[in-house]
């Protein structure tokens, strides 16, 4: 393989041309400001760093991004997993148009479904108006937050567990029946743990876009700074108010939490990759 | 992004069946969760475009303003989406077909910016071109502007879009090795002819594919590019931006109506990416 691929180099033209335009884009596009970012943070030492990361309004920023990321996620994984089986198990009509509808958060500008969000749940809206009745604040709350990130992060999870059911072997199933188990015991023993990987890393992506997500956010959260202000809009605050050592240091620890993530990400989809790939 | 199973025929075995009350209890609760989670925002955002008839709602969408913002709009996207299919099938080409030290970091790298939230993607080109930033002064010396205008804009946005050709690319062009590539120069063809002839119609729907969903994102970004825009109305305000600011000033009307266009501009992509991932499976196959 290897020395078939060395022998292909040489007669496939275009080698030198397409790696030069890539890493020229990727650097010129990518790179440099990423790093702009990271040398501009270096700039400020450790300390004035790490003071502009806990400031009392920071910490208060990640705590609601970390919290309402992580429920928005757990969400994301119960009704992805549910909405997945369904469109894979079951035929029933409009299938083929809610399976079309699922990606529509990827589709929708996020502008668009933050205002759309916030008109059906603030207090006069569709929902809100019901849910303000029985005493819940739906609208800029935490819990508007949550419910604008689950809508962003849906998509990453049923498209993830998705193709892992569809390919799943039929005699996986047969065979814990002809075993003796219930139903409920081969979903629980055998089903569940085949989609579990699949599972996680719909997870993790919708938990990672969660963190950094702005657009659908900024509007039903109601941006009340150590309450409902999270971590993109205090960066925008800042900049706005021309504290870019501020801005710059959130950027940067923001930076590093998503390429953690695209590090667990890529390493979660080898691993559940090499898991179907075994079967 | 390109599996939904889309098998409309399905054989299930006795095995793999529930009883027929939990099938439909469970497909209730699935159609429930989508509507709630996903319908009614989009049904929210027509309605309330139409709240007051139909004759505010064009008023709305032939403002200068939202012209404006609507030119600005198409011109990012007219620049975004060409850049991306360069680079992408570049990008795909290099990475697919040849081996090298550094590959697959060079495919996280190509990544990355999926995984760098929006505002992050603006606030580094304000550190870079910004007043205050690397090139601030020589920029300004210059008389030239990023920050704050549409070359700013169009760069933001070329961050953010930046992995999508090449991410539907790269499977696809993996997956059918270069077996008719190495055949088509041994034929006498040159590098150039077999790409044309061989290479491009050979991804063509993934290549669309691609397009359509950098399209939809060059179109509609938000966090990043209302970090670089300024808002100048009638100068650096995309269509998003637009929605935006008109709702910030209480036009709900107004606002809605720029965000159904989005709205049907997500729709339609969604049309097509269902009709492109077709075309891809069969092509795969």
């Amino acid at each position: 393989m290897g020395k078939a691929q060395r022998l292909q180099r040489r007669i496939l033209p275009g080698f030198g041309l397409s790696l030069g335009v890539t890493l020229f884009a990727l650097s010129a596009i990518v790179l440099l400001p990423l790093s702009a970012a990271v040398l501009k943070s270096a700039g400020l030492g450790w300390e004035g760093f790490w003071h502009a990361v806990t400031t009392p309004r920071s910490l208060a920023a990640f705590r609601v991004s970390l919290t309402t990321a992580f429920w928005a996620a757990v969400i994301d994984v119960v009704a992805g997993l549910l909405i997945a089986w369904v469109l894979v198990r079951y035929r029933f009509p409009g299938r083929r148009f809610f399976d079309a509808i699922v990606d529509l958060p990827f589709a929708l500008p996020t502008a668009v479904a933050g205002i759309a969000l916030t008109a059906l749940y603030s207090k006069n809206g569709w929902l809100g108006h019901t849910l303000y009745g029985w005493g819940i604040q739906s609208a800029f709350s935490p819990l508007g937050i949550t419910i604008a990130l689950t809508f962003v992060g849906l998509p990453f999870v049923v498209r993830s567990v998705q193709p892992v059911l569809a390919e799943m072997e039929p005699e996986l199933e047969e065979a814990a029946a002809t075993l003796g188990a219930s139903r409920l015991q081969t979903v629980v023993h055998v089903i569940f743990p085949e989609v579990t990987p699949a599972l996680i890393t719909g997870f993790t992506m919708a938990f990672a876009r969660a963190l950094g997500e702005y657009g659908s956010v900024v509007f039903i959260s109601g941006n009340m700074p150590m309450k409902t202000e999270i971590l993109p809009l205090l960066i925008i605050t800042q900049l706005e108010q021309f504290q870019y050592a501020q801005a710059t240091a959130l950027g940067t620890a923001m930076l590093g939490i998503s390429f953690v993530f695209l590090l667990i990400i890529n390493q979660l989809q080898r691993w559940h990759l090499a898991r179907r790939g075994a079967l | 992004m390109a599996n939904s199973g889309h098998s409309s025929r399905l054989e299930l075995r006795p095995a793999q069946r529930e009883p027929w009350w939990l099938r439909w209890l469970l497909i209730l609760a699935a159609v429930a969760a989508l509507t709630l989670l996903v319908l009614l925002p989009l049904i929210t955002v027509f309605a309330e475009a139409l709240r007051r008839g139909w004759e505010v709602y064009l008023a709305a969408l032939v403002q200068p303003d939202a012209l404006s913002a609507l030119r600005l709009t198409l011109l990012v996207a007219a620049i975004t989406v060409p850049v991306n299919v360069v680079v992408g099938m570049a990008a795909a080409w290099c990475v697919t077909r040849f081996t090298f030290p550094g590959k697959s970091l060079l495919i996280t790298l190509i990544d990355l910016p999926f995984a760098v939230s929006p505002v992050v993607a603006g606030l580094v080109y304000v550190l870079i071109f910004g007043a205050r930033g690397w090139f601030g002064p020589w920029l300004m010396e210059h008389d030239l502007r990023v920050i704050f205008a549409p070359a700013g804009i169009i760069l933001a946005t070329i961050f953010i879009t930046f992995p999508f050709v090449a991410r539907e690319l790269i499977p696809i062009m993996q997956q059918q090795g270069s077996d008719a590539e190495l055949a088509a120069l041994t034929l006498g063809a040159s590098g150039w002819r077999m790409f044309w002839k061989v290479t491009l119609p050979n991804v063509k729907w993934g290549l669309f594919y691609g397009v359509v969903l950098c399209n939809a994102r060059a179109m509609g970004e938000f966090g990043a590019v209302s970090v670089v825009s300024g808002h100048l109305r009638g100068l650096t305000n995309t269509l998003p931006l637009q929605v935006e600011i008109l709702y910030n000033e209480y036009q709900f009307a107004a606002s809605f109506a720029v965000a159904s266009l989005l709205a049907l501009l997500a729709l339609v992509t969604l049309v097509a990416k269902s009709i492109l991932e077709a075309r891809v499976d069969s092509q795969d196959s």
